[in-house]
């Protein structure tokens, strides 16, 4: 189903022509109310008339997570203060946090796109919802509640935390979706067992699964454990929010509100746009909002843009899967590695839990990868070597994957610690030292 | 005869060990026999209790990774050479023995045996040596 057939079925012609319009306004707009792009754009000796097409897009600079920083709470804001009527920010464990005003418009844009979503993946207003993401600063929780209420489905504002609740309210009020982090779906799937409930107490069939990078083997194994079709769905609060993109039912990238949202792939050293099918750091430009507008915004998210017209029928530029954060990349002896391959080894066998740590230390001056896994219950062996072996498949497993090798250390089912939001997978002691 | 033993899958961090016996004693349950196998990073606890079912339990309960496994118990006499004798015929009919442990007391000693074969093994026993069964 789609919900903007309009802007979701555009010609790309008919796109490339509105995208160019509205930058041109939006250049407009942060010229003559954003001091720091005015300022930046001088310096490129640049004005508004200088942007026409979308192709101009190029002339234009960057913005950066530090620039935010810099212009800590709201330097960037294009609206006034009158004209904000919501202000969102991230955890800002790095620094200063990052803070976002929406103004109303940017408000209904926001709820409009998550519509998007939601109806791709087939929710209509019969269906209720679970949102079971964390509602507050973070975009997540409102995001997904004003998707769904938007579509004109019921809203069940579960948010995080209280998982006996939520499994509670999943079975008694038939849940039809659910909407949360794609570890806080295996974790709820985990505690269902747990409490002696299968699939079958439940109705849910839809899952809309974001806020963290996630592999097809978790999409298989959330399937499967809750007998539900799972969908991505992306969005990033200085951008807007979920719904910046979201999965059809084809599965195959997930479609950009790209009337709203322009999408560029750039080489994070050089700068330089790369083309469609190219992998590198993901960009956003804001062409519709009006609260904190932002010029190609550097997402920190390594991913890479497919063209041409999906088999649901939209037009609309997808992404793939968001393969890691420029910041996530771990480079262990000179070799890049990313949780997510290692996720992907783990979750494609059935000896172990869905759940590992990666601790990257450095010993006598040599990286050292160490994978701790849990053995799942009914593969454990009496003999020792029959679990060495296993230990041995997975190492190897993980070797040519990685191209590097790691140490992997058997767990006891349940020492590692599940999160109820975004997981810690990555223990970097290289950093304390 | 054969007995049910019980492994004990434990991660190598300090306490653990412990939490077991914690967890026999809380429930009243006597060890007759163990051993422990150990790599760098976790370790194997094999042991020989009254009622193997029950205490299986009571450690799954209490968050342990556990599992059960057929091995034989032999009584062998608690003097020297005597398990020489049982090994050899068990060598000269080509039994492997995986693993094995042992614990002594006055005039026998409880030999806990897993070989590669566990109903040939027995009926080698049984034939050459029924009074240690």
């Amino acid at each position: 189903m789609i919900w903007n057939k309009n802007k979701e079925c555009m010609s790309r012609d008919e796109m490339s022509d509105l995208q160019g319009k509205r930058l041109h306004k939006l250049v407009e707009l942060v010229y003559h109310n954003v001091p720091f792009y005015r300022e930046k754009m001088q310096a490129l000796d640049m004005t508004p008339d200088d942007i026409r097409t979308i192709e101009d897009i190029r002339k234009l600079p960057f913005t950066t997570k530090q620039d935010l920083r810099d212009n800590y709470p709201t330097g960037l804001q294009a609206a006034s203060q009158s004209e904000i009527v919501r202000f969102h920010a991230s955890s800002g464990t790095t620094g200063n946090p990052t803070v976002v005003g929406y103004t109303r418009r940017d408000l209904e844009i926001w709820s409009e796109s998550a519509a998007r979503a939601f109806t791709a993946y087939g929710v209509t207003r019969d269906d209720i919802f679970s949102v079971g993401y964390g509602y507050g600063l973070f975009t997540g929780g409102l995001g997904a509640h004003y998707g769904v209420e938007y579509v004109g489905a019921t809203v069940v504002p579960t948010s995080t935390g209280n998982t006996e609740k939520h499994l509670r309210l999943l079975k008694d009020l038939k849940i039809t979706g659910l909407a949360c982090t794609p570890s806080y779906a295996l974790y709820l799937a985990e505690a269902m067992e747990k409490h002696g409930m299968t699939k079958d107490d439940i109705s849910l069939k839809i899952g809309a699964f974001g806020a963290e990078p996630w592999t097809e083997n978790m999409r298989q194994e959330i399937e499967s454990r809750l007998g539900l079709q799972a969908y991505n769905i992306y969005g990033l609060s200085e951008i807007i929010g979920p719904g910046v993109s979201y999965e059809c039912e084809c599965k195959n990238g997930s479609h950009i509100s790209e009337d709203h949202f322009y999408p560029e792939i750039i080489d994070p050293d050089t700068l330089e746009p790369l083309p469609y099918g190219t992998t590198g750091e993901l960009v956003f430009t804001t062409l519709t909002k009006t609260g904190m507008p932002l010029l190609r915004y550097r997402t920190r998210d390594l991913s890479s843009l497919i063209s041409g017209q999906c088999e649901c029928g939209r037009t609309n530029v997808r992404m793939t899967r968001i393969i890691g954060r420029c910041d996530d990349m771990l480079i262990i002896r000179g070799i890049n590695v990313f949780p997510s391959q290692v996720e992907s080894v783990i979750l494609d066998m059935p000896e172990f839990e869905p759940v590992y740590l990666m601790v990257v230390d450095r010993v006598n001056l040599l990286d050292t990868l160490e994978v701790q896994v849990e053995v799942r219950r009914d593969y454990f062996s009496d003999e020792l070597g029959t679990m060495l072996q296993l230990k041995k498949k997975l190492a190897d497993k993980l070797k040519s994957i990685l191209s590097i090798s790691a140490n992997v250390r058997l767990m006891e089912p349940g020492s590692i610690s599940r999160s109820e939001g975004k997981s810690v997978r990555v223990i970097d002691k290289r950093k304390l030292k | 005869m054969t007995t049910k033993q019980i492994s004990v899958f434990l991660e190598n961090k300090t306490g653990r060990l412990n939490e077991v016996t914690k967890a026999l004693a809380a429930h009243d349950i006597n060890m007759q026999a163990f051993c422990i196998a150990e790599t760098t990073d976790f370790g194997l606890m094999r042991l020989i209790v009254q009622d193997a079912d029950r205490t299986a339990a009571v450690l799954r309960d209490a968050g342990f990774a556990v599992i059960l496994t057929d091995v034989i118990q032999i009584h062998c006499p608690n003097v020297p050479g005597a398990l020489s004798k049982i090994l050899e015929s068990l060598a000269e009919d080509d039994i492997f023995i995986e693993y094995m442990y042992a614990f002594a007391q006055s005039e026998s000693a409880e030999v806990i045996i897993n070989p590669n074969n566990l109903l040939k093994c027995l009926e080698v026993l049984k034939r050459k040596h029924p009074e240690i069964l």
